[in-house]
């Protein structure tokens, strides 16, 4: 008897309450999931980045030594270099998305098989997509490598020279770069508004000016898009360091994230607690980014409130 | 529509962009194709340094090298079984967690959600070295549950961001009417709001399916022996072992993309609306 007047009085609280607790229990499992493997492990990082550890055995507290040692470390400096010549030559991809989606927005038969072909190097894999070039600028045969032989008559082995192979890289970083920039592009042109463009028209607005004046202001989504993919992408490249040079010649292909991982997981000894200090100032420079986006976002969801 | 349709345009334009907009298609996808040709030809050409033109014969026969010498049927079973976990356990994560961040307004929500975005941006190597450790300590180290865990706990980031926004689109009457006929939350997360969420259903797990089974990172740092690496990480091995042996490298990269190919051109309409959300207002 009381029993069951307990649970119906469960039940009625619940019913009063279950609006209140629904939400909560709906994000316990994926929050914490998302704490323990993203957001703790931030800190951890930190934390670790004072301390010397080789992942197996005791962890010594040294203070700011990894920092200091990281500031006179010459490889730091290349990667850096490197990683702002990724992400300023990576920018590039935005305006030839651009300027593809332009190209590709027509109506002609077969233009959905077209666009979908040109979307296609961002489906593969970047260990595909390094392993492809690799082969287009390999020495002696790769198709590259003999259009510059033609060209200037001497070989440039591109991927093996100090001078190219940071450039080697990136290119081929931004061919599937380059098509998605495209695709969000090709969406973007798709909404614009043609009453807009008619009116322009009319007032015989034309070519680039009205792509500046009238086009452009209505891509605005697609631009931020854009650039967030792009500037996180340019930050985070790893595969294809790792897959085309390995870092090399002389590592002068490396880049943070690489750098980080070769530290460490090195072939000469695990240097975890150095590899996290690198991680700390690649995610510093990231959060630079990640602030401004999220308050962009932010701006935004209190105007559709 | 932007630019003017060549429709407009006088015929000898048009004639022009037909043939132009093909052979602007073959010079984007000249490495691939360079590849592609490659994979088909026999190691004779490649030695007579008939490198560039056509197969003297075409030899499928190098895909099938690819499978009997080297362990590539065990690394894309290892990739599927990475794959497919990840894409229904993100699922059903973000689905809650959509829901939960769509519907309700809580103190705190915009706060979790925000959680959720910047923890996405962030990059991996700040995670690497603690992730790599917790797997380690849990038994899962080259293991490939190890690997679903992590990708299921970091995807499910991106992905609530996707169904938050989704499911904020949706009608609300359509929740109150439900509530005012006395349906309890859990019915209508199950009855009203799951079955319209199909679309976003689709789309998130056809791109998490490229984007793990594209994953490279993690793989080497998670795995790392030939009974537990994807495909991804195999390649890079197998890509040490091949060096000069561009006719069964290009093969093995065709057949390591194809599973996502495949994908995207089954689900391509779902594919395309996943990558541009938030590209139109």
């Amino acid at each position: 008897m009381s029993h069951a007047s307990t649970e119906s009085h469960t039940r009625s609280w619940w019913r009063e309450n279950q609006q209140k607790l629904t939400p909560y229990i709906f994000l316990v499992p994926g929050v914490i999931f998302f704490l323990v493997y993203v957001i703790i492990p931030i800190f951890e990082s930190f934390w670790l980045s004072a301390y010397s550890w080789d992942g197996l055995g005791e962890k010594e507290f040294i203070g700011m030594a990894n920092y200091h040692e990281l500031f006179d470390d010459e490889a730091f400096y290349t990667s850096l270099k490197n990683n702002v010549i990724w992400l300023v030559l990576y920018l590039l991809a935005i305006p030839a998305g651009l300027g593809i989606a332009i190209f590709l927005n027509q109506k002609i038969r077969g233009m959905r098989a077209y666009k979908s072909l040109f979307f296609f190097p961002f489906v593969i894999s970047q260990v595909v997509v390094g392993l492809i070039f690799a082969w287009f600028y390999a020495p002696g045969f790769g198709l590259f490598s003999l259009i510059i032989e033609k060209i200037t008559g001497s070989e440039i082995a591109i991927l093996a020279d100090e001078r190219f192979a940071t450039y080697g890289i990136i290119f081929a970083g931004l061919w599937p770069q380059i098509a998605y920039c495209m695709i969000l592009y090709l969406t973007g042109l798709n909404a614009v508004d043609p009453e807009q463009i008619e009116a322009a028209r009319l007032d015989a607005a034309k070519g680039f000016k009205m792509l500046w004046y009238i086009i452009l202001p209505q891509l605005r989504p697609a631009t931020f898009l854009a650039m967030v993919v792009t500037i996180i992408g340019a930050l985070r490249s790893f595969d294809l360091v790792s897959i085309m040079t390995d870092g090399g010649p002389y590592g002068s292909t490396r880049v943070l994230s690489f750098y980080m991982y070769e530290q460490a997981l090195s072939e000469y000894g695990y240097r975890m607690g150095y590899g996290a200090s690198v991680a700390v100032i690649l995610f510093l420079i990231m959060m630079v980014f990640i602030t401004g986006f999220i308050w962009k976002m932010v701006g935004d969801e209190r105007k559709g409130l | 529509m932007f630019p003017r349709p060549i429709e407009h345009q006088s015929r000898a334009v048009q004639i022009s962009y037909q043939v132009l907009v093909p052979v602007a298609l073959i010079i984007w996808l000249l490495p691939l194709i360079g590849v592609a040709i490659t994979s088909v030809k026999p190691a004779s050409d490649l030695a007579a340094g008939n490198y560039f033109g056509l197969p003297s014969s075409f030899a499928i026969s190098n895909y099938a090298d690819v499978f009997t010498n080297s362990p590539i049927g065990q690394y894309i079973w290892n990739s599927f079984k990475v794959t497919i976990p990840t894409v229904l356990g993100t699922l059903v994560l973000s689905c809650l967690t959509g829901f939960a961040l769509g519907i309700y307004k809580f103190k705190g929500n915009i706060w979790i959600f925000f959680m959720f975005v910047a923890g996405n941006f962030v990059p991996f190597q700040i995670l690497m070295v603690p992730v790599r450790d917790m797997t380690v300590n849990l038994g899962l180290y080259n293991t490939t549950t190890g690997l679903v865990l992590f990708h299921v706990a970091f995807q499910t980031g991106f992905c609530t961001l996707f169904m938050r926004n989704f499911i904020r689109a949706l009608p609300r009457e359509l929740i109150e009417a439900a509530r005012v006929e006395g349906v309890s939350e859990f019915r209508i997360f199950w009855y009203v709001v799951l079955p319209l969420m199909k679309p976003a259903i689709a789309a998130l797990a056809v791109l998490i399916f490229t984007f793990i089974w594209n994953d490279y990172f993690w793989a080497t740092v998670l795995t790392t022996s030939k009974e537990t690496q994807p495909v991804t990480a195999g390649l890079y091995s197998l890509n040490g072992q091949w060096i000069a042996q561009w006719q069964l490298v290009s093969a093995g990269a065709i057949i390591a993309a194809l599973p996502p190919v495949a994908m995207f051109f089954l689900m391509q309409k779902h594919f395309i609306a996943g990558l541009t959300l938030g590209a139109v207002k």
